[in-house]
């Protein structure tokens, strides 16, 4: 860039402190004062110079000595020994106190008590410790029969200190302390947060070759900062030139709202299903065990049951679906008769069904409890096929690592068809994950106690290069069908981790930080975007 | 999850070298490699199917899959003299089933000792609910008189020297002072009576579900010939876990015995019944399960590589399946025999044409709408958890009392949120390191107790905004709320009300249509200080369930 262009990008900042550049390196406090300007607003045209190559900095460190937090208190009000020289000259000129705090001496002198020193001048301690030490070490009081009396000249009580005065003198170069001062220093240094060294950065600044010719230009080129409402107005553009900025330097940052990141990917999951022409089911956080488990042909005594894995409610129990005049019809009877043996040819589990068991209430451990209560419901409005699907919270009582949550998201969902089989329930679950990023998956065999066959499902990584588990999907058994039907009709059933396949998106990889709730992190959070 | 780990070395003389194409066969067949190490292998067994928890049974499923293996029969031997086990009237009311046999010309070592002992430990883990469910003793037959009997005694009249122990000690000083007896004590703590079983010395063999006797009950490598028990509550599942062992001693070479069982009571029967179990099944339902084609040949070919036998009976299929399998409920659980033979790879996913129409939730539409409202005010969206301590409640709410609490949190957090700010507020202050101002919020579901619900609890939605700046007021958050209220088409007014939450007369409520829906106002200095947020912060939170 020439030096006229240069010029004619200067910013009024630089405008105004670049003269006060020499070509030898001068202070930076002296530029601002010679620019007037503050020391933030010179430093930051030096910063602009400097990327146009006009000047060039050094820094060095020097110590200076500051108030402390302490320092700043007493400063404003006064030192803890002057505080208890006060009040000793107070005590000398005091008659006795009806509390026999002041008591005379046999000297006439009058005195307090070293026990009652931190009461009578209000201070803490560690303060009433120091303002003794330092005021006997200057001989001005001394101790007898565990009094403390005064030993000082009128003179030597209303002469300031030496370390009021070096206090008074603060903020000050550690080179500049000498004499009296350094002697209080040292005494002020032993106590804590009275004064503080303090390294500080000392800027230089100088005139590049370049600067020295550009600072030797006229600078007081008539350029527009600021195109304003009044220059359109009037036309007093017309033949002006604009300052030219500099595009490449860094502006302040901005964040916007948004919403939370699991929302953003669970509205896209939603769209995923919506878009096969799923229906969404909702449902409570909290249920029975009747649709958590019982409803699901999972035995009572199964131990995903057992408290150590499901948060149950305290004192809390549920009512059951209402036993039908007949039986044929009854959710709650054929139920109990899945489990215990009969339905259908089944075996059950051979074993007393419990309605009591049933009925306590918990947070439910997975998503499937919307399923069952929609299948209780479509058994009334014969709505077949039926395709529904959930996004929703599930609960465990885990302990809280990097990979396990004690809340976490599951998508779930079902298809109610007489014509339903293995296959499709394959299709719809890989056309899932490839719509969220995941091209590969593999299925296994796997056993839950309300599916048959059962699977668990496996996407690929594109980036880690490795299997991810997600979880199980199968086909409702009979005796869960039955119950809610009257008649085995196919149902394909799945119901996986969600966060896990979201994670990896916006780098998580600890799966706390999904709730964490970090403000700096949230902001900082791309947008979910899949193709 | 229940892990087996088997010898490699053992298992390699069962079923040929462990190649990576054989560890494959193994995950396929619905068992998982966990781990393969130079001595050992570990797979994952699901837990319907406890009759692969043993090497022996384990090898043999192997072989079937891989299609070297027959249908395992078993020859039961009949019960020779004194055979025999009486279940006494007094055992009734605390352990009242016991199904037993004897297994001879068996050889042991370190390593067989050691399988034998696992495989109880898998059982009693498994279908054996931790003992609750079924115990399992084994007891070498020579030091032992048959005939045996199954009796229950008051703990102070049981006497015996217990595996392990140093001295005889009574029934209740097992359950007191001895390891075993203190870990499962909870399965007979409060029993008039303790089950033992006796022999024809009147010996002591054991008391289950606890403990062996150490003078009976313990098998080494002399060890030739056995008697097995498993006692319990569920006949059924008494002599299927039977069964497992049996077969798993028969893979061993062992002889079996039956036994007489004598019970008054529930009957008398001859134990173990190793027979096949019929199912009878219509292949054309398993292909109509599975969507596949499915010829007779196949379905023979498939069942026997998972151990299970087929016979075609006057044109009815019929599936035969082996004494040692507890999984087959019903026909339904041979299509999942059936697929995994045929290969889960190897079905092709499809989609049908089956139309539906979509249906998206009002609810979370609408709380998409807010969010998106909110977010372009320049609010941040949270999430955070359901569940919250009393404390952190209390820091707001200090009268609040009506705490959902669950049991035995495994987390600090043990009670249900009763709103939405304490979360919030919760953020604040765990972000005081984050620029400034902060503007948040959140939607979700917070509990109350109401009888009229199935559970007793009723979920709301709510909405909750907070705002924290060194100056933000009510006019900042009002300006939010108005604009909310616009863009939703909804009109609302503010009722000044005192709540010593907010600073009095700067809290009102929210009323729409006359009903109140929510509190909004400036947060009172108390409960800033309560959660260690510094600078002045305002707060609404708004019930969402009217909107839709």
């Amino acid at each position: 860039m020439d030096e006229k262009l240069l010029i004619e990008s200067l910013s009024p900042i630089e405008r105004n402190v670049l003269p006060n550049i020499s070509a030898r390196f001068s202070d930076i406090d002296e530029i601002a004062k010679a620019s007037i300007q503050d020391k933030t607003t010179a430093l930051r045209a030096v910063g602009f110079l400097k990327n146009k190559g006009l000047v060039e900095s050094k820094s060095s460190e020097k110590k200076v000595v500051i108030l402390g937090i302490l320092g700043v208190n007493y400063l404003k009000k006064e030192l803890p020994e002057r505080t208890l020289l006060n009040k000793l000259v107070e005590a000398r000129n005091s008659v006795p106190s009806k509390l026999g705090t002041n008591v005379p001496s046999s000297s006439g002198k009058k005195s307090i008590l070293i026990g009652e020193i931190r009461n009578v001048c209000g201070l803490n301690e560690n303060e009433a410790k120091i303002a003794l030490g330092t005021l006997r070490k200057k001989a001005l009081v001394e101790i007898s029969g565990g009094k403390l009396i005064l030993n000082a000249k009128p003179g030597e009580v209303t002469n300031k200190m030496i370390e009021e005065l070096f206090l008074e003198k603060l903020p000050m170069d550690l080179d500049a302390v000498k004499d009296l001062d350094k002697l209080a220093l040292e005494n002020l240094k032993s106590r804590k947060d009275i004064v503080e060294i303090e390294g500080q950065k000392k800027m230089k600044v100088k005139l590049t070759e370049l600067g020295e010719k550009v600072a030797s230009m006229d600078l007081k080129t008539d350029l527009v900062e600021q195109l304003t409402p009044k220059m359109l107005k009037q036309n007093s553009w017309k033949g002006k030139k604009f300052r030219r900025y500099d595009l490449s330097s860094p502006v302040p940052r901005v964040y916007g709202g948004k919403r939370h990141f699991t929302n953003q990917a669970i509205d896209y999951a939603k769209s995923i299903w919506l878009e096969m022409g799923f229906k969404e089911m909702t449902g409570n956080n909290v249920e029975t065990g009747f649709w958590v488990f019982d409803s699901l042909f999972t035995a009572q005594d199964h131990p995903v049951r057992e408290m150590q894995d499901t948060f149950y409610l305290k004192g809390m129990k549920g009512k059951l679906p209402e036993r039908c005049k007949k039986k044929e019809n009854c959710i709650l009877f054929k139920t109990q008769q899945a489990h215990e043996g009969g339905i259908d040819g089944s075996k059950g589990w051979q074993y007393e069904w419990n309605g009591e068991d049933a009925k306590k209430v918990l947070m439910r451990t997975h998503t499937t409890s919307l399923s069952a209560r929609k299948l209780r419901e479509i058994r009334d409005t014969k709505e077949f096929p039926a395709k529904y699907f959930a996004l929703g919270k599930c609960f465990r009582n885990e302990t809280v690592d990097w990979s396990h949550g004690f809340e976490f998201n599951q998508t779930e969902g079902i298809v109610v068809d007489e014509n339903a089989n293995f296959r499709q329930l394959l299709g719809y679950l890989k056309q899932f994950y490839k719509k969220m990023g995941y091209e590969k998956i593999r299925i296994r065999p796997a056993y839950f106690a309300y599916t048959e066959p059962s699977l668990e499902i496996d996407v690929f990584h594109p980036v880690h290069k490795e299997w991810v588990e997600l979880g199980g999907a199968g086909m409702f058994r009979p005796e869960v069908t039955i119950p809610m039907f009257g008649k085995h009709i196919p149902v394909l059933a799945w119901g996986q981790g969600f966060d896990r396949i979201i994670t990896e998106f916006f780098r998580i990889n600890d799966l706390r930080e999904v709730n964490k709730n970090d403000i700096n992190k949230l902001r900082e959070m791309k947008f979910w975007r899949r193709d | 999850m229940t892990i087996l780990t088997v010898n490699k070395k053992e298992l390699e003389k069962k079923v040929g070298k462990i190649t990576p194409g054989l560890e494959d066969k193994i995950t396929e067949m619905g068992t998982p490699i966990e781990e393969v190490t130079d001595n050992e292998l570990s797979v994952e067994v699901f837990p319907n199917r406890p009759d692969l928890l043993s090497l022996g049974n384990f090898a043999r499923a192997v072989n079937q899959f891989n299609g070297k293996g027959k249908i395992a029969s078993f020859k039961i031997n009949k019960p020779e003299k004194d055979y025999t086990v009486t279940v006494e009237k007094s055992v009734k009311v605390i352990r009242p089933h016991t199904v037993c046999a004897i297994v001879k010309g068996l050889k042991f070592d370190d390593e067989k000792i050691k399988e034998i002992v696992d495989i109880q430990e898998k059982l009693h883990n498994s279908i054996g609910r931790k003992r609750k469910k079924i115990a399992i003793g084994v007891y070498p037959l020579d030091k032992i008189v048959l005939p045996i009997r199954f009796i229950a005694k008051k703990p102070e009249e049981i006497k015996f020297l217990p595996l392990e122990a140093q001295k005889e000690m009574t029934g209740s000083q097992i359950l007191r002072g001895h390891p075993a007896g203190r870990e499962y004590a909870h399965l007979l703590e409060g029993a008039e009576v303790f089950p033992i079983f006796v022999d024809a010395n009147d010996e002591v063999l054991s008391m289950p579900p606890i403990i062996n006797s150490e003078k009976t009950g313990r098998i080494n490598e002399k060890t030739r010939e056995i008697f097995i028990e498993c006692s319990g509550h569920n006949l059924v599942y008494l002599k299927k876990c039977l069964n497992i062992i049996v077969a798993s001693l028969a893979e061993m070479g062992g002889k079996i015995y039956s036994m007489n069982i004598k019970d008054n009571k529930s009957g008398n029967f001859i134990s173990p019944d190793m027979s096949v179990e019929e199912l009878e099944f219509d292949i054309k339902d398993i292909e109509k399960t599975l969507g596949i084609k499915l010829i007779e040949k196949d379905v023979k070919n498939y069942l026997a590589r998972m151990g299970i036998g087929y016979e075609n009976r006057k044109e009815k299929s019929v599936a035969l399946i082996p004494a040692y399998r507890t999984d087959i409920l019903h026909w339904i659980d041979l299509t999942e025999e059936i697929a995994i033979a045929y290969g889960y790879e190897n079905f092709e996913p499809e989609i049908p044409e089956i139309s539906t129409i979509a249906y998206e939730d009002p609810v979370g539409k609408t709380k998409q709408i807010i969010g998106n409202i909110l977010a372009g005010l320049g609010l941040l969206e949270t999430s955070s958890f359901h569940l919250t301590t009393r404390r952190n409640i209390k820091r707001m709410h200090f009268d609040y009392n009506d705490f959902i609490e669950v049991e035995d949190s495994k987390t600090e957090r043990d009670v249900l949120r009763m709103d939405m700010l304490t979360n919030l507020l919760q953020i604040l202050s765990e972000n005081s390191d984050a620029g400034y101002p902060q503007k948040i919020f959140e939607m979700g579901r917070v509990f109350s107790r109401d009888d009229s619900e199935d559970t007793g609890v009723k979920e709301t939605e709510r909405l909750a905004v907070v705002m924290v700046d060194e100056v933000m007021n009510f006019t900042d958050l009002k300006q939010v709320v108005d604009y909310l209220f616009k863009m939703l088409g909804v009109e609302y007014s503010i009722e000044n009300v005192e709540n010593s939450n907010y600073i009095i007369g700067r809290c009102g409520k929210m009323i729409v249509e006359g009903k109140e829906v929510g509190f909004i106002g400036e947060v009172a200095p108390r409960v800033l200080k309560n959660w260690k947020i510094k600078m002045p912060t305002v707060a609404v939170e708004i019930d969402l369930d009217w909107l839709f």
